[in-house]
């Protein structure tokens, strides 16, 4: 029972990820049209400012180690450190919640510079046409990270006081035995506010309004005279804002190396297609579900039945579901039909 | 305008000079430094791949996304009748082209119920299932991250009966006794290669041929004419897949062993880009593309910081350096960031890749020679 709801939760914090790369590329796509396959690479470049703000918060001087006085030691004091004491080291252990801040205008340009630099002169091109260039982008992106950062997976520790576990098994009963990792909750936590803050934006604002009802008819909005180009366009930048955060927030959890975005962006596009294209809530779904369904697979008792599922139980979903049924679990009609 | 180089007369005339040149390629490609039979085989092998590609691709317009899978079953294939049958490399071949036949039969029967990015997409599920089992549940066919390799205790059963049978080492892969390294290997490839051609040029000047053109220019209206499409798209996806298999097959006859890398996602994102580059649905594009590409890889990949300082020495000291600055990132390590960057300019610029560009270029000159005759451009479309 504790096995299942651990992974359980491991599923949801999988699933939360995917969820959020997911959506954007489904909003990406309900708003432009555009099939984005460099998406994955926004959720890899938001890690990468993790790790950077990280670099920086603890570049460090050679200082003389007052611990040995029989030779000259040397270790390596963060300046942070040197110049603000106990304030700077609480910086370095908070760089990952902390570099947030750099990851949101961060992402909000690079997204702004994608869209306007690259994505808006391919609308009217074939979708093939927009897989393959954003794919040739993906690759760049990923190789200039490669070419900065090297190849190894850098770990960006989370901070001390919640690198326990959280004793969830007393809080439902459970038993002491039954924890899980704090940062994980925070994480899982701060996706479902993430997803639910960009649900309230569509439906609950003027902006968001007026975003909706470009995805359902574009020409339309264009008569009344609302500059809906403009507004799609901020749409793509907020589309990378979730994908840095969710991999900014993903960084403790999964130490990022320059392929993350590929990795993550494969199965994200399974996840898109089985939610549905251009279904926003499709795509949250299918996200969580398949999340869960991939951890749980990965069980002991579940693999000795069937060997091998774990690996491939998202894609098997993504058959079936397309075969039975052909607009994904909530894909709408005249989306992406052929 | 082009269209007469199907016609009966001038096709055996074509398969000729293509055939000589394939087979003269040591001689004219050794003042560019491609002269070594590693890139040869290269050179046919993924030849023979992206025409296959471009059967599907260019013809029908269904973007795969998953064809390394074929390229890998074709290895694995191969790699099994080393080591069950016979060093010999044509029961492999055959074995390896009637396996990648059948797995592509079966994911095209069930991907090809889709069309558009959902086509993409489940080919590429299945690319990804086909991978992650081959380092997971088929590990005994594959032999997982180690890879399928010849073992000194291999039955080998008919070599065997035959007793030949080598008396220190592993054996090599041979051709009636010919044995597969270096030029060998090459002729070997670039007679399958002219082989593949010649099917190739066939179904593109078949009935059949027309009929996948006409897939990609308009599906319903097909249907609405009356063809099902359905079994043409298949018969396409397999034969595409049999041409990957017999490239799969060839890289295990130059290097008898084979690795799931193989089958990942991204070298099927190569052949496509090679397709891409050279030019989507012309005939010779995709080799020209297979050209390009493998001749930078091997010059870029090759190039590092030394050979960059002499390369800039004819400047000063400062603009040396900043130019090995600037060029670093992009050679060595870095190829593949060229390589991303090369497919996004093709794709954005030129879409129809370079045959499109030679295409262009003439264009420009009759347009110029000609000033009055303004309406040129639409003879663009006709295939080349």
């Amino acid at each position: 029972m504790d096995a299942v709801l651990i992974q359980l939760l491991n599923g949801l914090d999988k699933g939360a990820a995917y969820a959020l790369i997911a959506l954007g590329l489904t909003l990406v796509f309900g708003t432009l049209g555009v099939v984005n396959f460099a998406h994955g690479a926004l959720f890899l470049i938001g890690a990468f400012c993790a790790v950077t703000f990280q670099k920086i918060v603890t570049i460090s001087k050679k200082v003389l180690d007052p611990n040995i006085t029989y030779f000259d030691a040397y270790i390596e004091q963060p300046y942070l450190e040197i110049w603000f004491g106990e304030t700077g080291l609480a910086v370095i252990d908070y760089a990952v919640p902390l570099s947030l801040f750099l990851a949101v205008p961060v992402m909000l340009l690079v997204g702004l510079a994608m869209e306007r630099g690259l994505i808006q002169f391919f609308y009217k091109r074939t979708h093939a046409e927009q897989i393959l260039v954003t794919f040739g982008l993906a690759i760049v992106l990923q190789e200039i990270i490669r070419h900065f950062f090297g190849a190894n997976p850098i770990p960006t520790p989370a901070p001390d006081i919640v690198s326990g576990s959280a004793p969830i098994g007393l809080w439902i009963g459970l038993g002491e035995s039954f924890v899980y990792p704090w940062w994980r909750l925070i994480y899982l936590s701060s996706s479902i506010v993430i997803i639910s803050s960009v649900f309230a934006f569509l439906n609950m604002t003027t902006f968001g309004m007026v975003v909706r009802a470009g995805m359902a008819n574009r020409q339309m909005v264009g008569f009344l005279g609302i500059n809906i180009e403009r507004k799609f366009t901020i749409i793509f930048a907020l589309a990378a804002v979730v994908a840095g955060v969710a991999g900014v927030m993903y960084a403790p959890i999964l130490p990022p190396d320059y392929h993350l975005g590929m990795d993550f962006l494969v199965i994200s596009f399974v996840i898109v297609v089985v939610g549905g294209m251009g279904s926003l809530r499709g795509a949250v779904a299918a996200g969580f579900l398949l999340g869960v369904l991939q951890s749980l697979a990965a069980m002991t008792a579940v693999n000795a039945l069937l060997p091998g599922i774990s690996q491939i139980v998202i894609y098997l979903v993504a058959v079936i579901v397309l075969l039975t049924r052909p607009r994904g679990l909530m894909g709408r009609k005249g989306v992406m039909d052929e | 305008m082009m269209m007469n180089i199907f016609s009966k007369k001038s096709a055996p005339r074509l398969m000729l000079f293509f055939a000589i040149g394939v087979l003269t390629m040591p001689i004219w490609l050794d003042p560019v430094g491609a002269n070594y039979p590693d890139l040869l085989q290269k050179f046919a092998i993924f030849g023979i791949f992206a025409i296959g590609y471009n059967i599907l691709f260019g013809l029908t317009g269904y973007l795969s996304f998953g064809h390394a899978v074929f390229l890998g079953v074709g290895s694995y294939s191969a790699v099994w009748s080393f080591k069950l049958l016979t060093m010999n490399v044509i029961p492999a071949i055959i074995f390896s082209i009637i396996m990648a036949g059948l797995i592509a039969a079966a994911i095209g029967y069930v991907s090809l119920r889709r069309s558009g990015i959902y086509f993409s997409i489940l080919t590429l599920a299945f690319a990804q299932m086909f991978y992650n089992l081959a380092y997971s549940v088929l590990t005994p066919i594959t032999n997982g991250e180690t890879g399928l390799q010849l073992t000194m205790h291999d039955p080998r059963i008919i070599d065997n009966a035959l007793s030949r049978t080598v008396e220190t080492g592993l054996p090599s892969t041979d051709f009636f006794g010919i044995s597969m390294n270096g030029y060998s290997g090459f002729y070997f490839c670039a007679v399958m290669l002219i082989i593949a051609f010649y099917i190739y040029l066939k179904i593109f000047s078949s009935p059949f041929g027309m009929k996948l053109k006409g897939i990609k220019s308009n599906q319903k209206r097909m249907k609405y004419i009356g063809s099902d499409t359905r079994p043409y798209l298949i018969a396409a996806f397999v034969i595409s897949g049999m041409f990957a298999g017999l490239a799969g097959s060839l890289m295990a006859v130059t290097d008898p062993l084979a690795g799931a890398e193989r089958m990942q996602w991204t070298a099927s994102g190569e052949v496509i880009l090679m397709t891409i580059l050279g030019g989507v649905g012309t005939l010779f594009g995709p080799l020209l593309g297979v050209g390009i590409i493998k001749y930078l890889e091997n010059i870029f990949s090759a190039v590092n910081d030394s050979v960059l300082h002499s390369f800039y020495s004819f400047l000063p000291q400062w603009g040396e350096n900043l130019l090995v600055t600037i060029t670093a990132p992009f050679v060595g390590e870095g190829w593949h960031l060229t390589l991303g960057l090369l497919f996004m300019l093709t794709v954005i610029f030129l879409p129809g890749g370079v045959m499109e560009g030679f295409q262009k270029i003439k264009l420009y000159f009759q347009n110029r020679n000609k000033p009055d005759k303004s309406n040129n451009s639409s003879e663009e479309s006709s295939n080349v």
